[in-house]
């Protein structure tokens, strides 16, 4: 239990910290803006009660917010990327299973399943992201395109760097 | 309320998503001036839209009282023209600038009654006697010389067309000064196409040349527009070419038209009784 909360604090830090001072400064023509701190809110443990699920969600987006000056926009993209991860895994995870997998990872679930968790959330993710900044569909031409690279350059960093921290099935 | 409590526990993501999104939402509106604008801007758009649809209706329905201000408007500007004074600089030889006495007015009507198709063509107005219309003064369209007034009665006048037979204008070729009779009929029956006679053969006439009212006649002011020679048909012959003359006025659409009130016009008719009398 112990170990969990530190290594989640961990990766909080490291991944807000990648997120607002490396990724920041990235992105392709104002176009494909990658967001992979999301990660976080993915990887924590399947026994994490919804309270402080959404809770942590909300802290990190504004964690992100306070950082890009979008006050509320990624709050609320993390709040629907958590309804998102409640929904997916209940539909996809039986409830057995839970104690000998801790944690949503490539490693334990397969990269089928992971792959598509990613791609689902994300989705979410940044359509309400990206909606909620543009605040209309008055450019839908430009919001789609921007949507869909972002999320494509999002999914990739994710998939690569869950493969860098590989852990294969402790059983 | 127990059931209530069950259903939101068993929903409780839900819940937690709906007051998460709340919070976000309500911190992304309050704090962020392009979304707040964005907000209130759907909102008068909403808004605005709705008005400016209605008002483009009322448009639609006013429309005739905008004509008949806009006509009335335009009658008064004609009557400022430099064309409707009558210059008296003779007079006043000691001062040069020109003092200048209103000769004609112009009297706004509209047409109700209109024919382009037929051997000798009418048109009604919807003013009369009551509104100082009198049998042979001219009438002038927008764009040029209409006609003159035949018949009046208390509320209505008729108007030879210049699209009959029997109606001549005194006009003259701006370029070349030369004067004769527009006329209609004959063997021309197209509305838009009048004969300009009695111009003498010596004159060189060229295609595109303005024609206008002369001021001969105590009807039009000099250099109303009437229209642009077209062609010109020698007859073997005759002393006059005919010239053919395309009219400025269109006739089909002719929606409103200015009656001239020349003030003059009695005082000149009775100065040139006297030289008949003597001739």
């Amino acid at each position: 239990m112990g170990r969990t909360i530190i290594t989640n604090i961990i990766r909080f830090a490291a991944l807000i910290f990648i997120q607002t001072f490396l990724l920041k400064n990235m992105g392709f023509y104002n176009l494909s803006i990658p967001f992979p701190y999301i990660l976080f809110i993915m990887l924590l443990p399947f026994e994490t009660p919804n309270w402080l699920l959404f809770l942590l969600a909300i802290l990190t987006g504004l964690t992100v917010d306070s950082f890009y000056d979008t006050v509320g926009v990624n709050a609320a993209a993390c709040s629907m990327l958590a309804l998102v991860r409640v929904i997916f895994i209940n539909v996809t995870v039986e409830r057995q299973g839970f104690e000998n997998e801790p944690e949503p990872r490539l490693g334990i679930m397969g990269f089928r399943w992971f792959f598509i968790y990613t791609v689902v959330l994300t989705l979410f993710h940044h359509l309400t992201l990206i909606l909620l900044e543009s605040f209309g569909f008055f450019d839908i031409k430009y919001v789609l395109i921007r949507f869909l690279f972002s999320s494509l350059f999002t999914i990739f960093l994710i998939i690569i760097s869950e493969f860098i921290f590989f852990r294969k099935k402790e059983r | 309320m127990r059931n209530l409590w069950i259903f939101i526990s068993k929903y409780n993501a839900f819940f937690f998503f709906i007051v998460c999104f709340i919070i976000s939402i309500a911190l992304v509106v309050r704090n962020n001036s392009y979304q707040r604008s964005g907000v209130f801007n759907s909102a008068n758009h909403f808004i605005g839209e709705t008005y400016s649809r209605i008002n483009k209706a009322q448009r639609y329905l006013r429309l005739a009282e905008v004509n008949d201000s806009l006509a009335k408007e335009n009658a008064l500007l004609r009557q400022e023209l430099k064309m409707s004074f009558f210059d008296d600089s003779v007079a006043e030889q000691t001062i040069k600038d020109t003092v200048s006495r209103q000769q004609y007015t112009y009297i706004v009507a509209r047409v109700v009654n209109n024919s382009i198709h037929l051997k000798n063509n009418y048109i009604t107005i919807n003013r009369g006697k009551r509104h100082g219309i009198q049998n042979g003064m001219g009438v002038i369209g927008p764009s040029g010389v209409v006609g003159i007034v035949k018949d009046v009665s208390e509320d209505y006048a008729t108007i030879y067309s210049l699209l009959h037979g029997d109606t001549k204008i005194s006009a003259s070729i701006t370029e070349s000064q030369a004067f004769g009779s527009l006329v209609w009929g004959e063997e021309n029956t197209n509305p838009r196409l009048a004969v300009l006679q009695d111009i003498p053969n010596h004159i060189a006439i060229k295609t595109g040349q303005h024609v206008v009212t002369s001021g001969y006649s105590t009807l039009f002011p000099a250099g109303l527009p009437v229209g642009r020679i077209l062609r010109t048909r020698e007859r073997g012959g005759e002393s006059f070419p005919e010239i053919e003359v395309r009219l400025e006025t269109d006739f089909a659409t002719l929606q409103y038209v200015y009656v001239i009130k020349n003030l003059f016009g009695p005082e000149k008719e009775n100065l040139e009784k006297l030289s008949k009398k003597d001739g």
